[in-house]
């Protein structure tokens, strides 16, 4: 890939590369000028928080870092592909369910080392990306929905139709990781599961930064901008629509082989229908196109149900009424963002640090693009 | 810090407020004793349950039921003082959630025990964990064999049937009733319907002409049927529960096949399956089409009134959960938590949780049950038989004498057992 971000692409689009950053002397924290050395800071810097925040979590906290985590990594990619690129995807659940499924096998019956397994899993994950990738740079709107949609229902069918392969309904179980012993023998599963899972989410993180601001994260927005510019910029749209959904596919897959690592289980009532629709559920509250937009969406996706499995409880409502009401908070909290920050949470605090900014330097800051 | 312009900046101080957010997330430890979840005062249990869901007709009153059960329990003065609280979790029979709400109940809620986790895909994700975390796990609402393992699985119980065990007396009754006649299953592609499977086999050999399972999220069975009913099976067995029972049969009439009729004791409640024969055929079928089946029973029937427990339970029902039904589902929820309680009372006045389990294994345990429970060291199944029934007129009706056997190849024996009185015990009055 590293090649990849160093083609130099004629953008396009409207969105360049940040004018050099001059004239800002005033800032007191500097962050390194060059991509990847900024993004290596800012990695290390989120890598010593989560390794701070685990050591004091308790285990089911700990839990829910591990599941904040697998969702990021596979949010990040699908922001990638719908807010950065254009495509919708309703089908990233039954990637995810790919890479999970690839996991359990990998690590379950041929006893590949977990950190391999892993990577194997992104990577056959990304090689399913390349067909349906290829099936939906066809594919426009609605058209591209209703694929991605029959690919979400269609492929956890199949965990049904080989059982002996797939385990049916019933799942593969894997067995819990094993914390290296070098980190003492009561060292708590849950934090471990938690470094795992915020491991992949740290790579994707630090790899999908870095692709956004090189040549392909250009031409992945010249192509959603301006497909007609952008073929006359000599950008193959095909190809960069392709590319765009085998990185998007492999962050779901490397969320499934995490989710596993997380619930020792890969069954297919784990990737219903609804998990793809929370994905796209997740970017769109976070805030289209942003990485930072995805831990939000993240959070959401975690702490929403779990508030409204609170709130039913409190008021002691009827189990009707309490197994409904998260889906029914998803729709509200999604409208609400919609019509008071259509930009999601990511767009809405950003308005709200330029605004404060613009107040503060009665100076009205430079357009930035969402 | 926010005064940068940096994105890159925005982006680490969000998520360093997210960590805070997360973090203020834990803070609630609450005060330790000897063991987590048990005060001077007060016991809190939690289970996994199918409140939404393909399992949820039927299955998901069990845990309210229990929970009435607990209210009764509590307004006498709880178990050795102590009033039990339970709180159960939707897991919509899906194996997954089942994982999630289970580690926030021993994790965050810190439970005591687990009572009555229902079903058998989804509590097999979680024995592990719950063994490992040593909480005990009593009393299993399903009858999988998995769950009689002592050696294995120390702090597991199952309450009713093994379901091989079911198979068995299922199988023997059929041997000696319909002698020659082609014996069809259709079973659940899973532990339980494996299990009653293998139960059947055991007594009845190759009688057994067919047998196809089904996977509990799909909705249409007709192939299976189809091909059960091409195979010429005199005799359908269903492993299965109440939504494909109900299922089946509507899709075995509309195919006009027409066998005799067996199924477990898990999948026939006629309140249950006559409910949901109605609601699939919006309102044209009914228990007519259960009528005349074959099943076993291992509890007093709901409308047998004349019987102490059903009256006791009738009683506790009309006053804490009069909303739902009074079925079999209702019974079995408060005969479980009758279990429960027993067992924590005669797990001494402080019990830790190794001294629950040690009063499960010691066994001696009675109550609403007709067939006597298996529980030693090793064995870990619950009760060890039932009784034959036939479904009359909408209702389960028993026949003849209960019979008790083991999993295994051991015989099939008539039962001694004398079912004991509601006060017997001393767990609860009338």
């Amino acid at each position: 890939m590293s090649t990849r971000m160093q083609t130099p692409t004629q953008p396009a689009a409207t969105e360049l590369a940040r004018p050099p950053e001059a004239g800002r002397k005033r800032r007191a924290v500097r962050l390194p000028e060059q991509t990847l050395a900024r993004n290596v800071l800012i990695t290390a810097v989120l890598a010593l928080i989560l390794f701070a925040l685990s050591e004091n979590f308790d285990p089911f906290t700990n839990l829910r870092l591990a599941t904040v985590a697998y969702y990021f990594t596979a949010l990040a990619g699908l922001t990638v592909l719908t807010g950065l690129n254009g495509q919708i995807s309703l089908g990233h659940g039954a990637l995810m369910a790919v890479g999970a499924y690839s996991t359990a096998i990998l690590v379950g019956r041929s006893g590949l080392p977990l950190a391999a397994a892993l990577a194997a899993s992104a990577a056959i994950t990304a090689l399913v990306g390349v067909a349906v990738g290829a099936a939906a740079s066809r594919l426009r709107g609605p058209y591209l929905a209703g694929a991605t949609l029959a690919f979400a229902i269609g492929l956890p069918g199949l965990a049904d139709k080989y059982p002996s392969a797939f385990g049916g309904e019933n799942g593969l179980t894997v067995s819990p990781p094993t914390p290296p012993t070098s980190l003492g023998a009561n060292f708590p599963l849950e934090r471990w599961q938690a470094w795992i899972s915020c491991a992949c989410a740290l790579i994707v993180f630090l790899v999908l930064a870095n692709l956004l601001r090189s040549g392909v994260g250009r031409s992945f927005r010249a192509v959603r901008d301006d497909e007609v510019a952008a073929q006359l910029a000599g950008l193959n749209v095909a190809r960069v629509q392709v590319l765009a959904f085998v990185v998007s596919s492999a962050c779901a897959g490397l969320a499934g082989g995490a989710l596993v690592v997380t619930t020792q289980l890969a069954a297919p009532g784990a990737f219903q229908l609804s998990l793809s629709l929370a994905l796209l559920t997740g970017i769109v509250l976070g805030g289209l196109g942003s990485l930072t937009g995805a831990l939000w969406g993240a959070l959401a996706l975690v702490y929403l149900p779990q508030w409204s499995d609170d709130i039913a409880h409190d008021f002691s409502l009827s189990t009707n009424v309490q197994s409904n009401l998260p889906l029914a908070l998803y729709g509200i909290v999604l409208i609400v963002v919609i019509v008071a920050a259509p930009q999601g949470i990511q767009g809405a605090l950003h308005g709200i640090v330029r605004r404060s900014r613009a107040r503060l330097r009665k100076n009205p800051a430079t357009q930035e693009g969402a | 810090m926010m005064k940068t312009r940096s994105r890159a900046m925005l982006g680490v101080a969000s998520c360093l407020t997210a960590a805070a957010l997360v973090a203020s997330g834990c803070g609630s430890g609450g005060g330790s004793s000897t063991s987590p979840g048990i005060t001077k005062t007060s016991v809190l249990i939690g289970s996994h349950q199918p409140l939404t869901g393909p399992a949820a007709p039927g299955y998901s009153e069990i845990a309210p039921a229990a929970k009435a059960f607990f209210q009764y329990v509590n307004a006498q003065g709880g178990v050795n003082g102590r009033k039990i609280n339970l709180i159960y979790k939707d897991d919509g029979y899906n194996p997954t959630n089942t994982v999630t709400v289970v580690k926030q109940l021993v994790l965050q809620n810190k439970v005591f025990a687990i009572w009555g986790g229902l079903g058998t895909p989804t509590h097999t994700k979680v024995v592990d964990f719950l063994n490992s975390e040593k909480v005990p796990d009593l009393f299993v609402s399903s009858g999988c064999p998995c769950w009689d393992d002592g050696t294995k699985h120390p702090y597991t119980f199952g309450w009713q049937p093994n379901y091989t065990i079911e198979g068995k007396i299922l199988g023997q009754y059929i041997k000696n009733n319909f002698a020659g006649k082609k014996v069809g299953v259709f079973y659940q592609d899973d532990d339980f319907g494996q299990g009653g499977l293998a139960g059947l086999k055991q007594q009845l050999g190759s009688q057994i002409v067919v047998a196809k399972p089904y996977q509990p999220t799909v909705t249409n069975v007709a192939p299976q049927i189809t091909a059960i009913q091409k195979a010429g099976a005199q005799v359908l067995v269903d492993f299965t529960i109440p939504a494909f029972t109900a299922l089946e049969r509507l899709t075995s009439f509309k195919l006009g096949y027409k066998p005799q009729l067996a199924v477990s004791n898990v999948g026939i409640d006629p309140t249950t399956v006559g409910g949901l024969l109605k609601a699939f055929s919006k309102g044209k079928a009914n228990t007519a089409l259960i009528e005349g089946a074959i099943t076993d029973a291992y509890l007093p029937s709901p409308t047998d009134t004349s019987n102490s427990w059903i009256q006791l339970f009738k009683k506790i029902h009309d006053q804490y959960d009069a909303k739902a039904p009074f079925d079999g589902n209702v019974e079995y929820g408060m005969a479980s938590a009758y279990t429960f309680a027993q067992a924590l009372k005669n797990a001494g006045k402080n019990p830790s949780r190794q001294d629950l389990v040690d009063a499960v294994e010691k066994g001696g345990f009675t109550g609403p049950g007709l067939v006597p429970f298996r529980y030693t060291k090793t064995q870990h199944g619950g009760f060890g038989g039932g009784q034959i029934a036939t479904i009359k007129n909408g209702q389960i009706v028993t026949q003849g004498q209960p019979m008790v056997t083991d999993p295994g190849g051991g015989a099939i024996t008539v039962s001694n057992m004398k079912q004991a009185q509601v006060g017997d015990n001393g767990v609860v009055k009338p």
